[in-house]
């Protein structure tokens, strides 16, 4: 019961979860390896919450298995499980001080050294000074990290996170970031972050699931997911894309494929063509793109329509000429800016671009990431 | 003048605080009495006869004890089963709960009149005899609802996600109801039976429909004795219930305001 440095991977095999009216979670195959920091990542309503739900054991699955290691803990109760959860709320017990809060978990279990445990998780979370006091005395930022040492302190096979910076301001989130980060590769436990936030997802997550509608639509570590979108879902959740409707051309080199753009032919590489299909959605992120030409072969002419400028970089909106207006963000490095109504090339290189077959949605993903900022 | 302006409202609270407590300065005052003649109604002379000898008047501890009793087992027992009755209605969606809902309302909108009379019609058609189990019963069956209303107030703010986490944690569903739910709904449930105790003790109408000659409630005896002249014991007995209830309120409000100074 004490050392269990035999954890394992956490699988989840067709695990399911329908209600009355609607699945919430359409059969899941994933596997998360031990010792990792996962992010289940989509906007409200995709199943992320339900999935950690039926980890956690607060939700029973319509369907499916759970494992941790060889175990299945599927049908065991949640107070049975070695999984803890830090809940969005926090839900710290209002009625007990810090340190009985941090000391709940172990004192079920009849842990002798509760108190000293509880001291040392106290001290990794810099909150050794407030122990006594009661949660309501404390900033939102403390009570987070008061609702991460209650959890942390099990040492649990994996450690859940359901949207637990979501509270919290953007500085003190940023922080709450790294400082997450930094606690998970002290402890070495497996994390499990549920979040909307994209951003959140790729700084501290090793890799990253992108949840929508029940399903989950691309896994993989943050720069694959970023650079390689493979539906236009993840192309828009994950950051912005230009995404633009091309037709592969027949033909090419072992490395680069030409695709024909209206009628502009423009290059790629032909690892991120998918196979066997010919109608794409030919992509390019934002900060890819190069106002004038680069000397490449991709280059597309355009008139400048809004010019909108952040600090660090400046956003253009590029009209072309069938209309479309694509998104260039340009880093204020000196180099020559552009102005309204301009007439000017953009460009990128080939290695740049991606494709994702036409038949989805070029606009799937995009209006969900305002909605949470 | 400018001063009286100023305090406008601090004198308007302590005319109506003033207003409030007469009577009861009035029942203290006259436990000091020395009444000449049966009927306590003017300042005679101060005495601490009745003070030093409570139980003085005929019957009169007597009754106080009774309803003492009566009180406590009546809001210990309604305390129970209004706490049950507020968690199901508070955290469960059963069939029949908002006919349960309504209906538990019903004690607290009939007139006692009512009650009373129709609480005797069924003891004697039951063949359950008047006294003391049968005012027992009745005050019961009023408290409930009393304690249900103060209860599921309580329990309706409390946060579903406190009991997820403690299972979380590993508290198994008793685990979690002692030392999470039952901690967090406490002021509602101590309220709820103080609640209860009062309105047992004070009860006259109900009782006085189920009483029999040989349970004479404290009300009932005050009443009784009204007719002939109320013992001076009676003021006696008035002003420490009073005193009793003011030191019950003030510890719970320090209770409170320290817990919310705690909150800030």
């Amino acid at each position: 019961m004490m050392d269990r440095q035999e954890k394992g991977d956490l699988s989840l095999v067709a695990l399911t979860k329908s209600f009355a009216t609607f699945t919430a979670v359409h059969p899941l195959d994933l596997t998360i390896p031990q010792g990792s920091f996962f992010a289940l990542l989509g906007p409200s309503g995709c199943g992320k919450t339900t999935t950690l739900r039926m980890i956690a054991g607060l939700e029973e699955p319509s369907g499916g298995r759970i494992h941790i290691g060889d175990a299945d803990i599927t049908g065991t109760k949640a107070h049975q499980r070695n999984v803890n959860t830090v809940f969005q709320s926090y839900a710290l017990f209002p009625h007990m001080t810090v340190l009985d809060n941090v000391m709940f978990g172990l004192r079920r279990r009849g842990d002798k050294q509760a108190r000293a445990k509880a001291d040392d998780i106290l001290e990794l979370v810099q909150l050794g000074q407030v122990a006594g006091k009661k949660p309501t005395q404390l900033s939102g930022g403390m009570q987070q990290r008061v609702a991460l040492a209650r959890a942390l302190v099990n040492r649990p096979d994996v450690l859940l996170l359901d949207e637990p910076l979501g509270a919290l301001d953007l500085k003190l989130r940023r922080q709450m970031q790294m400082e997450l980060k930094r606690i998970q590769q002290e402890v070495g436990l497996t994390f499990i972050h549920v979040t909307h936030d994209q951003e959140e997802a790729m700084t501290m997550a090793d890799s990253i699931a992108v949840m929508n509608t029940g399903r989950i639509e691309q896994l993989g570590d943050p720069a694959t997911l970023y650079e390689q979108p493979r539906s236009t879902f993840v192309a828009n959740f994950l950051g912005q894309s230009n995404l633009v409707r091309a037709r592969v051309n027949p033909g090419g080199t072992d490395h680069i494929v030409t695709v024909r753009v209206h009628d502009t032919d423009l290059e790629m590489a032909r690892e991120h063509l998918p196979e066997g299909v010919d109608d794409v959605w030919l992509g390019v992120r934002p900060e890819k793109l190069r106002l004038g030409e680069a000397g490449g072969p991709n280059h597309l002419r355009g008139i400048v329509r809004d010019v909108s400028f952040s600090g660090v970089a400046t956003q253009y909106s590029v009209e072309m000429p069938w209309g479309q207006e694509l998104i260039v963000v340009q880093q204020n490095d000196g180099t020559a800016r552009a102005a309204l109504g301009e007439t000017v090339s953009v460009s990128w290189a080939a290695h740049h671009g991606f494709a994702l077959d036409a038949s989805q949605d070029a606009e799937a993903g995009a209006e969900l990431v305002d909605d949470h900022g | 003048m400018k001063w009286i302006k100023k305090h406008l409202i601090a004198f308007a609270a302590l005319a109506v605080l003033g207003y409030m407590l007469v009577p009861n300065v009035i029942v203290a005052a006259f436990s000091f009495n020395d009444p000449k003649g049966k009927f306590n109604y003017n300042f005679n002379e101060f005495s601490t006869e009745a003070w030093t000898n409570p139980c003085g008047a005929q019957g009169i501890c007597e009754s106080l004890g009774l309803s003492l009793q009566i009180g406590v087992i009546a809001s210990l027992s309604a305390t129970v089963l209004g706490a049950m009755i507020a968690f199901a209605l508070g955290r469960y969606r059963f069939r029949g709960r908002s006919a349960t809902n309504l209906l538990i309302f019903m004690p607290m909108a009939t007139p006692e009149v009512v009650m009373g009379s129709s609480l005797l019609t069924l003891f004697l058609m039951l063949g359950v005899p008047s006294g003391r189990t049968a005012i027992l019963i009745a005050h019961i069956m009023f408290c409930v609802s009393f304690v249900v209303v103060a209860v599921k107030a309580r329990v309706a703010t409390l946060d579903p996600k406190l009991e997820e986490a403690a299972a979380d944690l590993g508290a198994n569903p008793t685990q979690t109801f002692l030392r999470v739910t039952l901690p967090l709904a406490a002021p509602g449930i101590a309220a709820g039976a103080l609640l209860a105790f009062s309105l047992s003790f004070d009860d006259y109408i109900i009782t006085n429909f189920n009483a029999s000659p040989s349970s004479i409630t404290f009300p009932m005896y005050v009443w009784g004795a009204a007719a002939r002249g109320v013992p001076v014991q009676v003021y006696v007995i008035g002003t420490v219930m009073f005193l009793l209830a003011l030191i019950v309120v003030m510890t719970a409000q320090l209770i409170s305001s320290r817990r919310h100074r705690q909150v800030v």
